[in-house]
C-alpha cells in the first residue's frame, strides 16, 4: 500500500472518528438516549415475534 | 506459558457473553432487567428483550429511535456503531458478539459442513438498508411512529434469546401467538441449521450490524498486516478462514472478523493483526 492511500485512509479514519463522536454527542443532547431505555426496559412484542 | 490466539479470543467471548447476559436468574422468574445500563447499547447482537439483558441491541435501539414521533434518525446509536467500527472493524464480531459465540458453538456440533456461495454475504446490506435504515422511518401508523421492521419480520437472536423465554414464562403471550411468530420460528430454524453447517452463517448473510462493521474493515484502526516476503501462497491461511476470506488477497475484507486463525496457522509468520498507529515513510 502507497504512502498516499494510507494518508486517505488516516484522513478517513480521524473524520469518520470525529464524526461518530459528534453524533454520539448530539444524538445524547436531543434525548434519544431515553427513547433507547424506554424500548428496552419494556418487553418488545416486535422482537419476541408477537408483533 | 504463551496462551493461543484462539483461547484468549474464546475467553473474551465468554466474558462478553457473560458481561452482556449477567441477569440469569430472570429466565426463571420471566422478567427482564429494567435498570440504566440498558440506555448503553451493546457492541454485538443481543436482544433487549432477552431476561438475561443487561444493555440495549444496537440494532432494535436504532430502529427504536428512528421509528419513534420525534426522531427519524439515530444519531447516538450510529455514532456508538461507527466509532467501535473504525477503531476495531469488525474485530468486534469476532470477540465481544454474543450472538457469534452462540453460532460458533452450534458449528462445532456434528452436522455436514458446507461452504456458502458467496453472492450470499450481500444478503447482510439489503437487510441493514431495508429493514434497519428505510422501513422503521418509511413504514409508520396513523400516530407516526414506524415498527422494527428488522425486529419483526426477520431477527432470529430476538426469537431465540426473547421470545422462546419469555413464552416459557408468560402464558398471557401465549395467547398472542400467529402468523407473524410462526414466521419467525421458521426464519430460526433455517438460521440454526445454517448455522450449524456454515460458520457464523447469520454473520455472513444476515448481520445488519456485522454488515456495518465490515464496511468500516477496510480503514479500521485494527487491521490485518502482511509482510509479502516472508509469505509462500502456501494457502493454510485461506483453508483455515472460517469466513471464508483469503487474508493475502484481502487483508481488510468485509467478511473478515479478526479472530486471529489465520496468523496462528501462517508457518511464516506473515500475517499479524495489529493497530495502524502511524504512516511509515516508505
Amino acid at each position: 500500500m502507497n504512502k498516499n492511500r494510507r494518508q486517505i485512509f488516516r484522513v478517513m479514519q480521524i473524520f469518520i472518528l470525529v464524526a461518530a463522536f459528534g453524533m454520539l454527542a448530539y444524538g445524547i443532547y436531543r434525548g434519544e438516549v431515553s427513547v433507547v431505555l424506554n424500548k428496552a426496559v419494556n418487553i418488545c412484542l416486535e422482537c419476541i415475534g408477537l408483533g | 506459558m504463551k496462551i493461543r490466539q484462539e483461547v484468549r479470543r474464546k475467553i473474551i467471548q465468554i466474558a462478553a457473553f457473560g458481561y452482556s447476559n449477567t441477569y440469569l436468574g430472570n429466565f426463571i422468574n420471566g422478567r427482564i432487567y429494567k435498570g440504566e445500563w440498558k440506555q448503553f447499547c451493546n457492541p454485538g447482537m443481543n436482544c433487549y428483550s432477552c431476561p438475561a439483558a443487561r444493555l440495549s441491541c444496537p440494532i432494535g435501539a436504532m430502529q427504536a429511535v428512528s421509528g419513534s414521533i420525534q426522531f427519524r434518525f439515530s444519531f447516538y446509536v450510529m455514532g456508538f456503531v461507527l466509532a467501535l467500527g473504525v477503531i476495531f472493524g469488525r474485530a468486534v464480531c469476532g470477540f465481544v458478539c454474543p450472538f457469534g459465540l452462540i453460532q460458533e458453538l452450534l458449528y462445532k456440533m456434528p452436522f455436514p459442513k458446507k461452504k456458502l456461495w458467496k453472492g450470499f454475504t450481500y444478503v447482510k446490506y439489503l437487510m441493514l438498508l431495508v429493514f434497519v435504515l428505510v422501513l422503521p422511518v418509511v413504514n409508520t401508523n396513523i400516530v407516526g411512529m414506524g415498527e422494527p421492521a428488522f425486529c419483526e419480520y426477520i431477527c432470529p437472536v430476538g426469537t431465540l434469546e426473547g421470545g422462546i423465554p419469555l413464552l416459557g414464562t408468560h402464558p398471557e403471550l401465549r395467547s398472542m401467538l400467529g402468523a407473524l411468530f410462526s414466521f419467525k420460528m421458521c426464519i430460526l430454524i433455517v438460521t440454526l441449521i445454517g448455522c450449524l453447517m456454515v460458520c457464523r452463517f447469520f454473520c455472513k448473510v444476515m448481520c445488519p450490524l456485522g454488515a456495518i462493521y465490515g464496511l468500516l474493515n477496510k480503514i479500521s484502526l485494527y487491521h490485518m498486516g502482511i509482510d509479502k516476503e516472508r509469505c509462500i501462497s502456501c494457502g493454510m491461511c485461506s483453508a483455515n478462514c472460517p469466513m471464508d476470506v483469503d487474508p493475502v488477497k484481502h487483508p481488510d475484507s468485509a467478511e473478515c472478523i479478526r479472530c486471529g486463525k489465520c496468523t496462528e496457522t501462517c508457518p511464516k509468520q506473515a500475517l499479524s493483526l495489529k493497530f495502524r498507529c502511524r504512516i511509515k515513510s516508505q
